[in-house]
């Protein structure tokens, strides 16, 4: 365990919930990043601007990281087959359970759904099979 | 503030809250669901303190009148625990647990301009359309 970085990992979700509180008080929506970004391509044209713009921020970020030189350097030899296979999967998965991590996960659990509750128990288990298949049973480098 | 500046502040401090928390780095991710591996519990935190925050928070704020720069709250009307909802998460959970990205931590990391990001979030975006032209009928 000495990749555990706890202090980090609880400032950082600290920020994740206040940025998911912000979009609830001032905006009125529901930070699920899945969501968001599938209703891109599915919601009436009067609805696309804070989605457009959440997503700019949420790139934004990425950029002003590496700025500051704070980026870990990106992952190199993971194939982009599975790439896309994941990407697939995470895409349709997230659309038909309307949620991600953020959506049933952070904004979920805050809310007391159960119906989250129950997202998060399945992915986080599908999650555990799949890296274990992948990484120790296939041996791909992930 | 007008409602699409809120948006992108919350959108930035969203991504700064991953890149901190380390869950915008996909090896960390998987070692957080590798417990077999070389097990780094970190996530656990980054949950526990991202929820620790809508617990206290979110419930209150959805009782007031209405959102400080939008004319109501939008929340999911859903309840119940059915087949589309077990079954999207137990794929979701598959593909994060093979790249190691979820939805937000992919699109933040459009930043490395390495081609990896670029190739999971197209394929993120077709894998929802394909979704909704599949398994729309009667929802």
């Amino acid at each position: 365990m000495e990749n555990f970085t706890p202090v980090p990992a609880l400032a950082g979700g600290v920020l994740i919930g206040l940025a998911s509180v912000w979009l609830l008080a001032a905006n009125g929506r529901i930070a699920g990043i899945s969501n968001i970004l599938h209703g891109l391509f599915a919601r009436a044209p009067g609805d696309l601007a804070w989605r457009a713009w959440f997503i700019a921020g949420l790139i934004a970020a990425g950029f002003l990281w590496h700025a500051l030189g704070l980026a870990p350097a990106p992952r190199s030899g993971f194939g982009l087959g599975w790439a896309a296979a994941a990407g697939l999967l995470v895409g349709y998965g997230t659309r038909m359970s309307n949620g991600c991590t953020s959506g049933h996960g952070v904004c979920g659990l805050g809310r007391l759904s159960l119906r989250s509750l129950a997202a998060v128990v399945v992915f986080m288990l599908t999650g555990g099979i799949a890296v274990y298949v992948v990484r120790h049973l296939i041996g791909v480098a992930s | 503030m007008n409602a699409r500046l809120s948006a992108l502040g919350a959108g930035l401090l969203f991504g700064i809250g991953l890149w901190l928390s380390g869950m915008a780095n996909p090896r960390k991710v998987l070692d957080f669901l590798d417990v077999a591996g070389n097990w780094d519990p970190s996530l656990l935190l980054v949950m526990g303190g991202a929820v620790a925050v809508t617990l206290a928070a979110f419930r209150p704020v959805a009782k007031w009148p209405r959102p400080l720069l939008a004319p109501q709250f939008v929340l999911p009307a859903l309840k119940e625990i059915d087949a589309p909802l077990v079954i999207g998460a137990a794929v979701f959970g598959l593909g994060w647990g093979i790249g190691g990205y979820c939805p937000g931590p992919a699109l933040t990391a459009l930043a490395n301009l390495s081609v990896e990001p670029f190739v999971f979030v197209a394929a993120m975006v077709a894998g929802g359309l394909l979704e909704s032209v599949t398994h729309r009928q009667g929802r």
